[in-house]
């Protein structure tokens, strides 16, 4: 199963629809919608966070997070 | 205030330029005010429109959403849910980032939905050909049925345009919604709406979802409304789906009249970002950064500081030799001219401090710091969101715990509320200053770094890691449960606008000093009255010392000297310093130090207006030197030995990095928490701590 957690740093995918229940409202809100692209842009040094970028929002989530966000990777 | 001034409330997402566009509207007009009820500070400043249009502008706090996942946030609900004619607003500013405008909409559709009217302020407009974005304005304003200002606040650009858009706003008085809930589930919302027809839809919505009531609702009408929050994951569900729907709007909308050209935008961010989260040069750029704040905290401010000291102490002779003698002309020159001076020595290190903090959080670097830091953080029971209140901490622990309110999770903010005050507020610098100078030689180590300031280094290293060490021990003993939730947002990298910084500083700087500058005061006042009154002893003190010494024949100024000693060895303050002397002697002080210890209970930095009043009390008034100079030449006449020897220096050095000797920091806890519990535990808890580190330390050294 893809995640953002499973993404490689500058690696792109699509928010998958059925993940809608796992995203946090706040993260919705910022733009982590289903079906959006998102690409993983850093992982801190000690491996968490994740700094992503969704919807054009540039944001910092922690691992566990990510990890439940599930998404299809792009080719 | 008058009547006839629209009130307008300022709000957008955080990193919009909120705050550029909040200084360029109100300029010095700003004040730091309380929202009734809630701690919260209120920033207000008042606004010519036109000629004969003022406005009063509130600016809440930056937030992505009217839900609420963070004290800070829960704010700006409880504002716009409010509907008292005095408090509610009569227009919304919403500032938004051109280059986020898809986001920061989402914002505006909800604050749309509360049919409040509202003015949309486009922010950063000058960036738009670099980043590739146009906009059709005429459209967009058709499409969002709201008046929309393209404004680039740091370069005042577009302002005059928002003043005139809010006048426009504030006549038409018109506010239709931009999305329908009941699209979502008709009968549902159906019913929800027949609640309260007084309030919108989304109101009541808000109400139900964020548990929060206005205080006009009824007591049934409240009973409804809670009924509908019995199935959660329904209203979860709900809420989902509503900023889905919310974004489907947005993106119809913004479709054909926002557009990027995504080959134009040039990303200086990358390559920023490559170097400042990098996983070794990331944190070699941080630690390089604070010893850089450090440095410069006694670099920048050793020659202002000199300088007021030097004044001060001048100023306190002109008085003397100019004023007639008397009850009145001792309190200003013993009382009220070493404590003003007293206060203003601060001003310097304080403003550098807050300087840095400024430009650090303007530039966006702070959010990179907070990425790196999370996971260290985390370890430790914190978020790596407290880096900024262990950081503002070393300013002042009052905004630091204030700042506190954006970290969400409950567990993770009251242990970062409780350690905040082991960090090295500026408080403590005049007192680590003062004594440090005594005790540690002037000299270079390394060829470069001078050796007092690493001292003082080592100071800051303490505090910072004995508030870690707390930390952990707190989050193995804590039992609380709560979610820890973490999203930060990473914004562009900015130049810092000086206008903002500042201000940012001014009004930081004003608020310490204004706040502590009282308690200093009159706590000068109430010393020298001490000082300078006792009981049957010392109004005998003169005669009977003349008596005793009558065969030694001494001159006149040693007489005048050993009377003055006498004196305030029997006045009030002698006598409550000397009551508590058993106590700290293990420490290695003296009755003059343990007075000082009882005025610092007050606040830290009256240890040295303390022991200003103290000496100057204690001395030939024929030339006044200064404090540090009189500190030196002090004597233990048990010993024979100077008083601010190294042991005894350092031992005082760990009393005040340990010991909880602020109030004002312990009623902001008090608000904070809720209860007396956790001030009263940091009081005993950090004293406790810094009584037996502070016996060990002058035993050993001894």
């Amino acid at each position: 199963m893809n995640t953002i957690a499973s993404l490689h740093i500058g690696e792109m995918g699509y928010i998958s629809e059925e993940s809608l229940d796992s995203i946090p409202l706040k993260l919705l809100e910022m733009g982590c919608l289903p079906g959006a692209e998102v690409q993983l842009v850093q992982i801190a040094p000690l491996k968490d966070p994740l700094y992503i970028c969704v919807n054009g929002s540039h944001l910092a989530i922690r691992k566990e997070t990510a990890s439940k966000i599930r998404i299809l990777k792009s080719e | 205030m008058s009547k006839k001034d629209i009130k307008v409330a300022l709000i957008g997402n955080p990193n919009t330029g909120k705050t550029s566009l909040f200084n360029q509207l109100t300029g010095l007009t700003q004040k730091v005010g309380n929202y009734p009820g809630v701690t919260v500070d209120k920033k207000q400043g008042s606004c010519k429109l036109s000629a004969t249009q003022n406005a009063v502008i509130t600016d809440l706090p930056g937030t992505y959403s009217i839900n609420p996942t963070s004290v800070d946030e829960s704010i700006v609900l409880k504002t716009l849910l409010k509907k008292d004619i005095k408090e509610s607003p009569d227009v919304i500013l919403v500032v938004a980032d051109v280059e986020n405008l898809k986001r920061n909409l989402l914002l505006f559709s909800q604050i749309k939905d509360l049919e409040i009217p509202t003015v949309l302020a486009i922010n950063m407009v000058d960036q738009m050909t670099r980043k590739g974005i146009s906009i059709d304005l005429t459209a967009l304003k058709e499409e969002l049925n709201t008046e929309v200002v393209l404004i680039s606040a740091r370069k005042n650009q577009g302002i005059e345009a928002v003043k005139a858009a809010i006048i426009k706003c504030h006549v038409a008085a018109k506010a239709t919604p931009m999305c329908d809930n009941k699209k979502i589930d008709p009968a549902y919302f159906e019913e929800l709406k027949a609640i309260n027809p007084n309030y919108t839809l989304y109101e009541l919505w808000l109400m139900v979802t964020q548990k929060n009531f206005p205080e006009e609702i009824s007591k049934q009408e409240k009973e409804k409304l809670l009924s509908f929050n019995k199935d959660v994951s329904k209203l979860k569900k709900y809420q989902h789906k509503e900023t889905i729907y919310r974004y489907q709007e947005i993106n119809k909308i913004l479709k054909n009249t926002y557009l990027v050209d995504k080959s134009k935008a040039k990303d200086l961010r990358a390559k920023l970002d490559k170097v400042f989260t990098h996983r070794i040069f990331g944190y070699f750029i941080f630690l390089l950064v604070l010893l850089l704040i450090f440095q410069s905290i006694f670099d920048w401010s050793s020659l202002p500081m000199d300088l007021i000291d030097t004044t001060f102490a001048e100023l306190s002779d002109f008085a003397r030799s100019n004023l007639p003698t008397g009850v009145l002309s001792d309190l200003i020159v013993e009382g009220i001219i070493p404590g003003i001076g007293g206060v203003i020595i601060f001003i310097p290190q304080i403003a550098i401090l807050f300087l840095f903090i400024a430009v650090l959080e303007e530039t966006g670097y702070m959010s990179r710091v907070v990425f790196l830091m999370d996971k260290i953080m985390r370890r430790f029971g914190m978020n790596g969101k407290s880096i900024i209140p262990l950081i503002s901490g070393t300013a002042c622990a009052i905004p630091a715990i204030m700042a506190t309110r954006t970290i969400s999770s409950w567990k993770e903010r009251l242990i970062t509320i409780l350690v905040v005050p082991f960090t090295t507020c500026s408080a403590r610098l005049p007192v680590y200053a003062i004594l440090i100078s005594l005790i540690i030689p002037d000299t270079k180590i390394f060829g470069f770094y001078n050796l007092q300031a690493f001292t003082l280094l080592m100071l800051y290293a303490l505090g910072f890691g004995t508030a870690i060490l707390a930390a952990y021990i707190l989050q193995k003993t804590l039992k609380i449960k709560s979610n820890s939730f973490f999203v930060v947002e990473m914004p562009n990298y900015k130049l810092p606008s000086v206008k903002n910084v500042l201000f940012d500083v001014l009004e930081k700087t004003k608020a310490f000093v204004l706040g502590a500058g009282k308690i200093i005061l009159a706590l000068s006042v109430v010393l020298w009255f001490l000082a300078s009154n006792g009981p049957e002893s010392y109004k005998n003190a003169e005669q009977n010392t003349i008596e005793k010494v009558a065969n030694k024949n001494l001159g006149t100024d040693e007489l005048q000297q050993k009377i003055a000693a006498v004196k305030l060895e029997n006045s009030y303050i002698g006598i409550m310093g000397k009551s508590i002397e058993p106590a700290i002697r293990p420490l290695g002080y003296d009755w003059k130090i343990g007075i000082a210890l009882i005025t610092s209970f007050a606040a830290r930095e009256v240890f040295v207006g303390t022991l200003a009043t103290i000496y100057s009390v204690g001395s030939d008034d024929e030339n006044t030197t200064t404090i540090k100079e009189k500190m030196r030449s002090e004597i233990n006449p048990a010993t024979g030995k100077k008083i601010f020897n190294f042991p005894a220096g350092m031992s005082l050095l760990v009393f005040y990095a340990f010991a909880m000797q602020c109030m004002a920091t312990l009623a902001i806890v008090k608000r904070e928490t809720k209860t007396w519990k956790w001030p009263l535990i940091q009081l005993f808890g950090m004293t406790g701590l810094a009584y037996v580190c502070s016996l060990i330390v002058f035993q050993i050294l001894k």
